[in-house]
């Protein structure tokens, strides 16, 4: 069973893992038999930084429980802009939401937020630290098309900086998962999640081309190289294309590889690989719903 | 008593932390808060010869005992460091320092874009590993040789077992 709050992939247990897309994949069959479950509570969608995926997912999810939710708008029009410490904002929140669900731009946001708050809060991503939601529904999307033992998952772009790669690496280790980044050196894991892995004892490898394990994979979790990240547009733009995938670099992978992306994405996919059955970012996004639904009706007692 | 720790002057009330590691000791005042304005009477001995380490430092406060919380500390930059108390000129119990499984307070986090680094009502948490401490908020690790660049000369010092 879930804990009070989501905070952390790495308080993810097996067990809380599966009982989580277990219900997800009922409410996916059908979704009727939780229709009206919390009719009247209240989500507060705290979101410090824009979001729309998240946002929406979790926004629908909470009214197809029947709830509602509440929304404090952008950062720019509210009390953060005179100044109102994170610890006030979400006591003050609380008094009007049976939850919270959290988006900021600092790491360690969701953890310090849930230090001030009774009611159950979920971390929708904090800085480049964690997003333990979209993990739930990225192992969801893994589970549907390559079940979650005894893989080999290759999880390439952004590593660093990469809140869900952070919180998927974490997640994957209560499974028996062959786990492989692949990246540019400058944007390598950090230590803190490599130092879990190794703790872990995960099995893991580090490569800066994709063309050494791209054959061995079963799932290709590919993410975001983000401009911001480096001093000059050309340093960008020679690194970004290394690590840009389509049908040419997908020939030497395995027809039924799964391609996963938390969206959004500029170019590190190209659109033609989109017609083509290894493609599943569309439907990971989906996915966010009914898992999004599953996660709030555990954290709200309707599962109980 | 040997010439090379008369170097140090004797206390006779208060504490002697010694075998600090050699370069530790003004990381240790800040441990404890100690920057002189609180008037104590402080002794320090860097690179003093010691059979055990090579070399050494040595801290002796005239005026006041550490509580076993502060010691518990130390170990994070000192792990050999002995803790005695003085009464009266006579070392009336001696200390080994003790890891400890967390530290509040004490570091700064070195990841700026921590939240514990904004402004908000909370001291700053680190769970100590083998070889270093980790932000109990971002995540972040500091290895061992590094922890003292992380000081906070502000900090209360406190320490959960």
């Amino acid at each position: 069973m879930l804990q009070d709050h989501l905070i952390s992939a790495a308080h993810l247990s097996r067990d809380d893992i599966e009982a989580v897309l277990d219900h997800a994949a009922a409410i996916d069959a059908d979704p009727e038999f939780v229709r009206g479950r919390h009719d009247g509570r209240v989500l507060a969608l705290c979101f410090f930084e824009p979001s729309t995926r998240t946002k929406m997912s979790f926004e629908t999810a909470m009214k197809r429980l029947g709830g509602e939710t509440i929304d404090m708008g952008s950062v720019e029009s509210s009390s953060v802009k005179k100044g109102e410490s994170l610890a006030d904002t979400v006591r003050v929140i609380e008094g009007y939401a049976d939850a919270l669900v959290l988006r900021h731009p600092s790491e360690g946001s969701a953890k310090l937020a849930s230090e001030f708050v009774e009611v159950p809060l979920v971390n929708a991503g904090d800085g480049a630290g964690q997003h333990p939601s979209q993990t739930l529904l990225d192992l969801y999307t893994i589970r549907e098309n390559a079940g979650l033992d005894d893989i080999t998952v290759g999880i390439m772009g952004d590593l660093k900086y990469g809140r869900t790669v952070h919180s998927l690496a974490h997640a994957l280790t209560n499974f028996d998962v062959r786990q492989h980044f692949v990246s540019p050196e400058s944007l390598r894991l950090p230590r803190n999640v490599r130092y879990d892995l190794h703790e872990a004892g995960a099995q893991v490898r580090e490569h800066t081309d994709l063309t050494e394990v791209l054959p061995e994979l079963d799932v290709l979790y590919v993410t975001r190289i983000q401009r911001e990240r480096f001093p000059e547009e050309r340093e960008y733009r020679e690194v970004a294309g290394e690590y840009r995938i389509d049908n040419e670099v997908l020939a030497d992978a395995r027809d039924d590889l799964t391609v996963m992306h938390p969206l959004p994405r500029v170019d590190e996919i190209a659109p033609e690989v989109d017609e083509t059955a290894r493609a599943k970012y569309f439907d990971q996004a989906h996915n966010g719903v009914p898992v999004r639904m599953a996660l709030l009706d555990s954290l709200l007692g309707g599962d109980r | 008593m040997s010439e090379k720790e008369l170097r140090v002057s004797k206390i006779r009330n208060g504490t002697v932390i010694d075998h600090v590691t050699a370069g530790q000791a003004l990381n240790v005042l800040a441990i404890l808060g100690i920057d002189g304005s609180g008037g104590e009477s402080v002794s320090v001995g860097m690179n003093v010869p010691s059979d055990k380490l090579g070399l050494k430092d040595v801290v002796k406060v005239e005026g006041r005992e550490l509580s076993q919380s502060e010691v518990d500390v130390l170990s994070l930059i000192a792990p050999e460091a002995t803790i005695n108390i003085i009464r009266d000129y006579e070392v009336i119990e001696k200390n080994r320092v003790e890891r400890t499984e967390s530290v509040t307070g004490i570091l700064v986090c070195p990841n700026h874009n921590c939240i514990t680094n904004g402004d908000e009502p909370v001291q700053t948490e680190f769970d100590v590993l083998e070889d270093g401490v980790r932000c109990a908020y971002c995540g972040t690790i500091v290895r061992e040789g590094d922890v003292a660049e992380h000081i906070d000369a502000r900090g209360s010092g406190e320490t959960a077992l």
